[in-house]
């Protein structure tokens, strides 16, 4: 859906690139035509865009074809990248997810699985690249249009991209008179402290307010690629960290766990809060966890 | 796949077709089909192929993070999730939303339905109608080719409609400016002086697109393929309790029978009302009117507890509109059409409706005094409690349902989304369309992009 928010709503990217096959805009089938085949039909193209984490066995088959019809395959999204929020459930097991639900269809062949049937579910969210060889990640909760666009001409033009690994704090106008004064972390039930129609830049950095923001720990760039201001941060809200981390492998919560005990703030009611490992936990390290929560003091 | 299975009794022709994925909907599903030996459709299912199971990790978070965390679990209705969350939380915690707050949430709301419906007519379901019928070009790059013009104009101001939610929500996909107790800045007058500006455009495109249609797609629609997906059905929606006119994010729900009685109760009553069934064959629950006290069936001919959201019911459940452009329409459709009208194919006519509706709205909500007040939340404090939280999406009555503990972090919640009210009605529509189109095993792409259109009513 990002991709139709491109500047002038993607029309230019028309004038650049055919699409051979999008689900949402398009009627290429799986299957073939008229639905006589086994095998997934994909065409080839020089681009695949994949989005979404692979949580099933029919996303995955979908993936690795890609791969193999696409010469360049780019993770488009926190979830092809990281797992994003719907990796979160694999905490859980399938009865307490799903209830009466059955995965899959009651009904199978006797020989094969009918082909009637839902998908069935792989063990955990698994990222692209924990399945596929992937050539470009562009994280974000969706990419910024810019970015998509930027990712696109690299690979007609056959240039690297070189997007510096930077912080979101890098690019937070914010500003910083020190973290001394704040000892633990505030819930976000009222709004931060600010100038009403004054801009960011006068506004003291939400961490340092005592808002649990991520900014720290997750990669700058989520306004785009014009040097935008940090989303989030911009409508006065705390950084979520849907960027994922600033390095590949990073890890968000020990990450921030780290930054925030560096400057003398309590991280024990961190233990139960689920923002710092929202977005990247489908790695293995992070698959399974349960959340221990303690009450915070206010 | 077509594939001739081992007990085939005279196979002339195969027994079972895959439609995967459905195209041109927002969320992802396929459509599996048996036939019986005189080749016709015996056993037609839809499947929703995305299965989230989200209420379970929200136990034991703080609650006011909830709504960011739900904002992010789709790219379809992120807005709506995200205010039925807060609306949730709020009712758990207490909480009163400040005038102005109020005033930009429902902003935000008519915003995201406008770039919704918007994409949904010309880009999804419209190819069908607009364009030729070979399937390589019967989608959005076809209506560019065919006609560059209209294609220009409904992809910019499509655009320009969602920077104006990036702009007033933080952004238009995952927004973040709602929040417990209302909204996360004011608005300046400079920004509501663009946002003015760009309603006013929005609604000069919207009364074109209902002129558009009715020029160039209702005429089809509403004669030969009126009978397409058809089912009986009744209907699910907010209004607003002081005039019973359509209401997108504050109101009562109201339940239509097919004989158009109707009961009205409030979102947090809905489960005296709504239950859930449970099919082997489905990730996804299928709801049904439990309050009729009849059970529930999707049989096409004796369908049971079968009920139907989005914008159709809307229209169906709704006394008037309070807009003036928005409500002419629907004198004229309810004159046409009756009460409740039945017709999946409706559900197109109807959404357009809705549009003019929303940027109607645009233009009154800017200009209230009131949006660009500095006052625009309430604290919200952390205590025991329960909230229900009802919007209607672009898909249909949304409902957050959570508890709290003394602390407020959160120690049940139930979501109920805008397509799972419609997952047994779709099944009954692509059932009807398959049984009405499929003949003595005679597919063609053509049939099966028909069955297609039948789901795409529903915009799910």
């Amino acid at each position: 859906m990002a991709l139709l928010n491109t500047e002038g709503g993607s029309l230019g990217l028309l004038d650049k690139f055919e699409i051979l096959h999008m689900p949402m805009l398009m009627d290429h089938k799986y299957f073939g035509l008229p639905y006589n085949s086994c095998e997934i039909d994909i065409p080839k193209a020089e681009v695949g865009l994949i989005s979404g984490g692979i949580t099933d066995e029919m996303r995955l088959r979908i993936a690795e074809k890609m791969r193999r019809q696409c010469s360049v395959i780019v993770a488009l999204g926190t979830c092809a990248a990281y797992g994003g929020i719907p990796a979160s459930i694999d905490s859980f097991e399938d009865e307490e997810l799903f209830g009466g639900s059955r995965r899959g269809a009651e009904e199978t062949d006797s020989e094969t699985n009918s082909v009637l049937d839902v998908p069935k579910f792989l063990g955990r969210t698994f990222a692209l690249d924990e399945k596929i060889d992937v050539d470009i990640t562009l994280p974000g909760c969706p990419p910024h249009p810019d970015r998509i666009a930027a990712v696109l001409e690299s690979v007609i033009n056959r240039k690297s991209l070189d997007w510096p690994l930077k912080a979101v704090c890098d690019s937070c106008p914010a500003k910083r008179e020190g973290k001394g004064g704040v000892h633990k972390i505030r819930r976000f039930v009222k709004n931060a402290r600010y100038q009403v129609n004054k801009p960011l830049s006068e506004m003291r950095c939400l961490l340092e307010q005592g808002f649990l923001c991520m900014g720290p720990v997750t990669l700058a760039g989520c306004a785009g690629t014009g040097g935008g201001l940090p989303r989030c941060i911009e409508a006065r809200v705390p950084c979520r960290g849907c960027h994922g981390p600033v390095r590949k492998g990073g890890n968000q919560l020990l990450d921030i766990l780290n930054a925030l005990a560096s400057n003398g703030i309590d991280t024990k009611d961190l233990a139960g809060r689920f923002l710092p490992h929202l977005f990247c936990g489908a790695r293995a390290g992070l698959a399974g966890r349960r959340s221990v929560r303690t009450a915070p003091e206010f | 796949m077509l594939r001739q299975t081992e007990a085939a009794r005279s196979p002339v022709f195969a027994k079972e077709i895959i439609i995967e994925p459905v195209t041109r909907i927002e969320g992802r599903a396929k459509i599996g089909i048996t036939l019986d030996d005189t080749g016709s459709a015996a056993r037609v299912r839809f499947h929703m192929t995305s299965m989230r199971g989200f209420e379970k990790f929200l136990v034991g978070r703080p609650a006011e993070e909830a709504p960011g965390i739900l904002a992010c679990i789709s790219g379809v209705c992120p807005l709506q999730r995200h205010l039925a969350a807060n609306q949730a939380v709020e009712g758990c915690f207490g909480t009163k939303v400040p005038p102005a707050g109020r005033l930009l949430r429902e902003l935000s709301q008519v915003l995201a339905h406008i770039g919704s419906k918007t994409l949904h007519f010309f880009f999804l379901a419209g190819p069908d109608y607009l364009v030729d019928s070979n399937r390589y070009a019967r989608n959005i790059f076809g209506i560019v080719g065919q006609d560059p013009e209209l294609a220009k104009r409904v992809m910019q101001t499509r655009y320009r409609a969602q920077m104006m939610l990036e702009k007033l929500a933080g952004r238009c996909i995952q927004p973040d400016a709602i929040v417990p107790g209302g909204f996360s800045r004011p608005m300046s007058c400079l920004e509501r002086d663009e946002l003015y500006a760009g309603a006013l455009e929005q609604l000069e495109f919207a009364g074109f697109a209902v002129e558009f249609a009715k020029e160039r797609v209702f005429p089809r629609l509403e004669t030969e393929l009126m009978r397409l997906g058809d089912i009986e059905s009744g209907f699910l929606a907010m209004v607003n309790t002081e005039d019973g006119s359509l209401s997108l994010s504050d109101g009562a729900l109201r339940l239509m029978r097919p004989d158009g009685s109707f009961h009205e109760f409030w979102g947090r009553e809905y489960s005296d009302f709504l239950g859930e069934h449970v099919e082997p064959w489905s990730y996804s629950k299928f709801h049904y009117a439990q309050g009729w006290g009849e059970g529930f069936s999707m049989d096409l001919d004796n369908p049971l507890g079968i009920y139907r959201t989005n914008s159709l019911a809307r229209i169906n459940v709704a006394d008037c509109i309070s807009t003036p452009l928005a409500q002419a329409e629907f004198v004229e459709f309810r004159s046409r059409f009756g009460r409740p009208a039945q017709s999946t194919m409706l559900y197109h006519r109807a959404r357009l409706i809705e549009l003019l509706h929303c940027c109607e709205k645009a233009v009154e909500l800017l200009e209230d005094p009131r949006i660009t007040a500095d006052h625009v939340r309430n604290e919200a404090v952390p205590r025991e409690g329960r909230g229900v939280g009802c919007v209607e999406s672009p898909r249909g009555t949304l409902i957050h349902d959570y508890s709290t503990d003394k602390d407020g972090f959160i120690t049940r919640a139930n979501l109920i989304v805008g397509t799972s009210h419609n997952l047994a009605p779709i099944n009954m529509s692509v059932t009807r369309a398959a049984r009405d189109l499929i003949r003595n095993g005679e597919v063609t792409e053509q049939v099966l992009n028909r069955i297609e259109m039948a789901v795409r009513a529903y915009n799910p």
